[in-house]
């Protein structure tokens, strides 16, 4: 070769394009904001509807995790995300998306080694790393209460 | 008024939070996983210093909905758990305070899963 | 025969009896649609899993040879195929009802070209009359082993290529018609330490210069004597970076350059990002248009580098690099 690797890699981040953030970076803020917006309405409806803060959250949380896996089954959801980027991922739409999409994918290897066992195969680390987080959290909460 | 305004911050927060997002992407080679991740943990350690539940009552959904809140509410729950029942609680609160959101992904999901095939994608812009 | 040192094979004998493609519908939407020999609508045929309709589509490629040449299977000495996915199962399943010799090679998106280089070496030693070079991706598949569920929402960022849905298969014999395969050269299996999953172009496109450099110094030669110079699928990031490389010798590759991964989609018009890869990419480019522009003479002499990433997820996510490889294989008209 007539280059280092070093050399190379520098000259292979030159040519490769970045994502046109004048593109994505409006597209994220608006499909976003509107998931979180339509929470913000689910959220008051429910309320309306008389349920207290915790359940209308918590049935928010359903509804659009219902929404968002309907979206995932119709071929939707990936579509707008093909656009959408970091809006439709951040949302708990995307951690949805996340469960749903291999479920259905891995549906041919079988319902058990397939569908059951793949079911987390993206959206497992956040189950991970937040439980553990919160069990961290936990604990030192405990031991500060005891002073 | 005061109810429309509610709705614009809902959208300008929780659009923020996405753009945080869409900047991590765009600018370092955090994958998508990664991302998440990075989200719930954050959201824990926001609502266990406490900065995490006002800016839920300030922009409601908009701070809800990312999974930043899914994060606060693992901690919370935590926070309540331990209250009553000492430190087995940190043990309990995370699954208790997040359970609806993650059965009803893995309910829906195996509805889907069974209601659905898996699509082929379509290269359309 | 024209000049011929190192490493490089040159051959006498083998031919292109016959060649056949098979794509999905986004590759026929593209700017060569309409010269492929079918199109599967929905990408599918029908079959119940993405695999099975990968080995479809080589299983049918494989037949249009078979009938374009006249000849039944049992008239063919060799099948040397292979594809992307674990175990070469696409070529496996595809081709087991032919029940001709069958060899399976890996070699990703070069795979064609290895494919093709080793049918001529084949037929040129005299060990075999006949031989298939057959290869095929899909993109729902390779999506399924290589990245995420088809339904994942998940980014893909701009240096990221779209896996072709494509089938292509070449009958090697001797039947002195054009198109020849007068030489090939064998690729070294070259690193450049790239560990981007979606910068497959930027991984193989070191390859790519090293096995086209060595062919033109084995076959004294430069660029200008070819009509064409077709890479396998560097897509955008990969082709220019190969333009730097041989532009660092002083030589101007830019000119008589094409890469299929940015010939098979319409990149204005469908969302590639960086442009088209996989096996069947170049392979179905080859097979649809390619050796039909150099049997009727349109063009002379063609050197044909099909590039590969050969990139494992275990490996890339275990921090380490994707080598890649690059094989040329030099077609002529007369």
């Amino acid at each position: 070769m007539n280059i280092s690797n070093e050399e190379y890699g520098e000259l292979a981040k030159k040519r490769s394009p970045g994502s046109k953030m004048y593109k994505t970076l409006p597209m994220a803020f608006l499909v976003g904001g509107l998931i979180c917006t339509l929470g913000e309405a689910l959220l008051n409806l429910y309320g309306m509807a008389g349920l207290n803060k915790d359940d209308a959250g918590a049935l928010t949380s359903i509804t659009l995790v219902f929404l968002s896996i309907l979206f995932t089954g119709l071929e939707w959801y990936d579509r707008i995300a093909q656009h959408a980027g970091a809006g439709t991922l951040v949302p708990i739409t995307g951690f949805a998306n996340a469960v749903a999409s291999p479920a259905l994918d891995f549906k041919s290897e079988g319902f058990v080694l397939g569908l059951g066992a793949k079911m987390f195969v993206i959206a497992g680390p956040v189950i991970v790393y937040g439980i553990s987080a919160s069990v961290i959290y936990g604990i030192i909460y405990y031991i500060i209460g005891l002073f | 008024m005061d109810m429309f305004m509610e709705y614009v911050w809902a959208f300008v927060i929780g659009g923020a939070f996405c753009v945080v997002g869409q900047l991590l992407i765009d600018l370092t080679k955090l994958t998508p996983a990664r991302i998440l991740v990075s989200y719930v943990v954050a959201g824990v350690i926001l609502g266990a210093v406490g900065v995490y539940e006002p800016l839920i009552e300030f922009a409601g959904g908009g701070a809800t909905v990312p999974l930043t809140g899914f994060g606060s509410l693992l901690a919370k729950g935590v926070k309540e758990a331990v209250d009553q029942h000492g430190l087995i609680g940190a043990f309990m609160g995370g699954f208790t305070a997040s359970a609806a959101g993650i059965s009803a992904a893995i309910f829906f999901g195996l509805l889907a899963a069974l209601c659905f095939k898996s699509g082929s994608k379509i290269n359309e812009t | 025969m024209k000049y011929c040192e190192g490493k490089t094979f040159c051959f006498r004998k083998p031919s292109v009896l016959s060649y056949a493609a098979v794509v999905g519908k986004a590759e026929n939407e593209g700017p060569y649609g309409g010269e492929f020999d079918e199109v599967v609508e929905d990408n599918k045929g029908g079959e119940d899993t993405w695999e099975q309709s990968e080995s479809l589509f080589q299983n049918k490629a494989v037949g249009h040879v078979l009938r374009k040449a006249d000849l039944t299977p049992d008239k063919i000495d060799l099948l040397v195929a292979g594809d992307l996915l674990n175990q070469c199962v696409g070529s496996t399943y595809g081709l087991k009802e032919f029940y001709i010799p069958y060899l399976g090679i890996y070699g990703a998106c070069s795979t064609f070209a290895e494919g093709l280089l080793l049918s001529a070496a084949l037929v040129n030693a005299g060990y075999v009359d006949t031989a298939i070079a057959s290869t095929s991706s899909h993109f729902s598949t390779a999506e399924r082993q290589f990245r995420f569920p088809l339904n994942y929402g998940g980014v893909r960022t701009p240096t990221a290529q779209w896996t072709a849905t494509a089938a292509g298969a070449a009958l090697v014999g001797s039947s002195g018609k054009p198109p020849f395969i007068r030489a090939a050269t064998v690729g070294k299996i070259q690193d450049m330490g790239i560990n981007d999953l979606n910068n497959m172009g930027a991984a193989m496109a070191g390859a790519a210069y090293d096995t086209l450099s060595r062919h033109f110094k084995h076959r004294a030669s430069h660029p200008e004597d070819y009509d064409l110079i077709i890479t396998g699928d560097l897509g955008q990031v990969g082709s220019d970076l190969l333009y730097d490389l041989f532009s660092r010798d002083g030589v101007d590759i830019q000119k008589y350059h094409k890469d299929c991964g940015l010939m098979i989609y319409d990149r204005d018009k469908q969302d590639v990002h960086a442009g088209g890869s996989g096996c069947g990419c170049s392979a179905s480019m080859m097979c649809g248009h390619f050796f039909k522009r150099v049997q009727s003479g349109e063009l002379k002499r063609i050197l044909y580098c099909a590039t590969g990433a050969l990139m494992s997820p275990t490996v890339v996510q275990q921090g380490g690099s994707i080598p890649g490889i690059a094989h040329c294989v030099e077609i002529t008209a007369e």
